[in-house]
């Protein structure tokens, strides 16, 4: 946690940048039809390592059925932000490109190495200064993930017995 | 048991009505009419049934599509992108207020929770005194409320309110704070819970069941999938709306455009999508007014867990209120707050709980104990509450700019402390107000010390709206208002504004009824105008 802090002072102003040049970037390399969105490669790599830590105590401990559980969270993920205007998209497209590139990881997340061997404790820590963070980009940034990853999730039917709400009248329904 | 309940959408596309589905068009379409209406909301809704029945031929054009009872499956994935702008996610500029506006035929009455208040009498009173608007009184809109009640079938709500709103009448109650009962739209209402997502049982009397089927058996033309894109200003008129078909999931463009030509132009999308279609169009604005004053009612959401089962997810969402905070205070004082119930269920409440991790999952472990309380700011009476502005972003879309105050963030403070002390009258073992620094308090003492300490911030304090108001204020004086007393554009010969962009304040009441009465008596003056003769009441 104090690491990540230290970087964030470091960062500074740099945060707006990165995320513009983070999307410009995705955008750039990314080959699909402008206005199709699209989660593929490192961003999806991150949102990958990421929902866990929102999910936590959510998903399953049984690691066959907590990957299974995730795909099928990152792909509702994906539905959801299809379904936003073109401009909201490229928000999303902006964010998810900034947390592909590496040097902005680094910076703006502190995670040193790949994705795919980030731990939730790191994740969870990020996550925690990106909440309260002074800029209010990196909140918004933060809330846009919460939005996302939880509104996925309990959309879903297979999360409701967790919480305990029976759904929609089956009658009618 | 669903093939039981009639549905008025199906049945009048059987009796013949004229709907264009803009999604399916093959190529460019110009359709022309007496009045074009853009939008099929409380304003819109209203406008086309006295139009229509008045004798005039008009067009309806609405970017959300045509649904109904059963389309309505009361589930939140499917409900959110189908039925709200923005999949239910549209946001601020700096994104620290989400807002819930309808996007589908019924805008957002479509959606609503039924609440139904006349407007209160502060209220127009300020806008007899402050806005030129000699109108604005309990007397003169009398009749029209009662026109409006009726139509949409407004009545005392005489079944018990669930546990969430019980909770506000007995922990106010305690607190002797006076509560009352909030008047619903409703006719066979079957208690279900699920109003947000579209009425499966047609209980709700929406512009989709009322208003939109009436016009339309009056020979009205309703287009579906098509965004007002910009009006067609020659001089001071306007001669034709160019609209975008959308493509059928209602997100990107199709390709096809739409010219919808006709006398007179009413434009009635929402407080964030009339002015920006007005902007977009670059209609003259000599009051310098135009998308300025935006009110949203910013609204502050307080959790609270109960040993007893609450269940906010069944039965009418909003059945208790109290406006008891609003009269501390002059209404230009402070900033007051109206306390009602949201109804919960699992989407819409795990986005506005804060935190993520256990945390969260612990609070949505105890879903069917935790109710949940609002407060609805009444902005737009101070000069420290000036509201928001809408702007267009680049690329052409309307956004809200709502800058966050201190002026704003004490009210917020003291609505977060209110709630929790009504919640740990009634019973509550611990209050979690949505903040990000809050936490599960477990007494009103432990509250009360913390929540004043909570830093308020944007994104950090949750805020919300579904109320947006404003930015086409109607007002006596030309410099201070955009539209006139009768709901004309002052700028524009032939274009009316009639939907909640006109108040000039917000109103310290959800406004679906104030909507209704007000256009109705602007559409029958406009009727009156437009025909010679006197306009044809509501049925």
């Amino acid at each position: 946690m104090r690491t990540s802090r230290r970087t964030f002072l470091a960062v500074g102003g740099l945060a707006a940048l990165a995320l513009g040049a983070g999307g410009a970037w995705y955008r750039a390399t990314h080959d699909t039809e402008p206005q199709r969105f699209a989660l593929d490669g490192e961003a999806r790599a991150a949102l990958h390592a990421i929902a866990p830590a929102i999910l936590d105590g959510a998903l399953a401990n049984d690691p066959a059925r907590r990957e299974r559980q995730l795909g099928s969270a990152i792909d509702a993920v994906e539905a959801a932000i299809r379904g936003l205007p073109p401009a909201t998209q490229e928000e999303v497209q902006d964010l998810f490109g900034l947390l592909a590139l590496r040097p902005a990881r680094r910076l703006l997340t502190g995670v040193p190495t790949g994705w795919e061997s980030a731990d939730i404790a790191h994740i969870s820590a990020f996550l925690q200064e990106w909440r309260v963070h002074r800029f209010a980009m990196m909140r918004s940034a933060y809330g846009a993930l919460h939005d996302l990853v939880l509104g996925a999730w309990y959309a879903q039917p297979a999360s409701w017995d967790a919480i305990g709400y029976p759904g929609p009248p089956q009658r009618l329904a | 048991m669903t093939a039981r309940i009639p549905d008025p959408i199906a049945a009048g596309l059987q009796r013949g009505w004229k709907v264009l589905d803009a999604s399916t068009l093959a190529q460019d379409r110009t359709l022309e009419a007496d009045v074009v209406i853009v939008g099929s909301g409380a304003g819109g809704g209203i406008s086309a049934e006295i139009l229509a029945r008045s004798g005039l031929s008009v067009i309806v054009v609405e970017e959300g599509p045509l649904k109904s009872s059963r389309d309505f499956k009361m589930r939140e994935a499917e409900a959110y992108p189908q039925l709200y702008q923005e999949s239910a996610a549209r946001k601020t500029a700096d994104k620290a207020i989400n807002i819930l506006q309808g996007r589908a035929v019924g805008g957002s009455t479509t959606v609503n929770w039924t609440s139904s208040f006349r407007t209160p009498e502060p209220t127009l009173a300020w806008w007899r005194r402050q806005h030129g608007l000699a109108f604005a009184s309990n007397d003169e809109l009398a009749p029209w409320f009662v026109m409006a009640e009726r139509r949409t079938g407004v009545i005392d709500w005489l079944v018990d309110p669930n546990q969430n709103n019980d909770v506000l009448r007995r922990g106010a109650a305690k607190l002797g704070i006076a509560t009352g009962a909030i008047r619903r739209n409703v006719q066979g209402c079957w208690n279900l819970g699920y109003c947000g997502m579209g009425c499966p049982t047609n209980a709700k009397q929406s512009m989709l069941v009322t208003t939109i089927p009436a016009a339309l058996d009056n020979g009205a033309t309703l287009v579906t999938r098509a965004r007002a894109e910009r009006l067609r200003l020659r001089g001071q008129m306007v001669d034709e709306l160019v609209c975008t078909a959308l493509d059928a999931d209602g997100v990107l463009p199709s390709g096809r455009q739409l010219r919808l030509r006709a006398r007179h132009f009413v434009v009635a999308g929402g407080a964030i999508n009339t002015p920006a279609l007005l902007l977009r169009s670059r209609a003259p604005d000599p009051s310098g007014q135009l998308g300025k004053r935006t009110f949203l009612h910013p609204t502050l959401i307080s959790a609270a867990f109960y040993d007893q089962r609450v269940e906010g997810w069944a039965g009418a969402p909003q059945s208790v209120y109290s406006d008891h905070f609003l009269d501390v205070d002059p209404i230009d004082g402070p900033l007051g707050y109206k306390l009602e119930a949201p109804p919960l269920h699992p989407l819409l409440l795990a986005t506005t709980m804060s935190g993520f991790g256990e945390q969260h999952a612990a609070a949505m472990r105890d879903f069917a104990h935790m109710g949940g309380m609002l407060a609805l700011l009444r902005d737009g009476f101070h000069a420290e509450s000036p509201g928001g502005e809408v702007r267009l972003r680049a690329d052409g879309g309307g956004e809200l700019d709502y800058p966050l105050n201190d002026f704003l963030w004490d009210g917020a403070r003291r609505a977060l402390l209110s709630m929790a002390e009504i919640q740990f009258a009634a019973g509550a073992r611990t209050v979690q107000p949505a903040h990000e620094k809050a936490q599960r308090y477990r007494s009103w003492a432990e509250a009360r010390r913390e929540i004043a300490a909570l830093p308020q911030r944007a994104h950090v304090t949750r805020v919300a709206s579904a109320h947006v108001m404003g930015g086409c204020a109607m007002d006596g004086d030309e410099r201070r208002g955009v539209v006139d007393p009768a709901g004309r554009y002052r700028a524009l010969a032939n274009v009316s504004v009639h939907d909640g962009s006109l108040f000039p304040t917000s109103l310290g009441a959800n406004p679906q009824l104030t909507i209704y009465a007000l256009t109705a008596r602007l559409a029958s003056g406009l009727a009156a105008s437009l025909t010679g003769r006197p306009a044809a009441a509501l049925a």
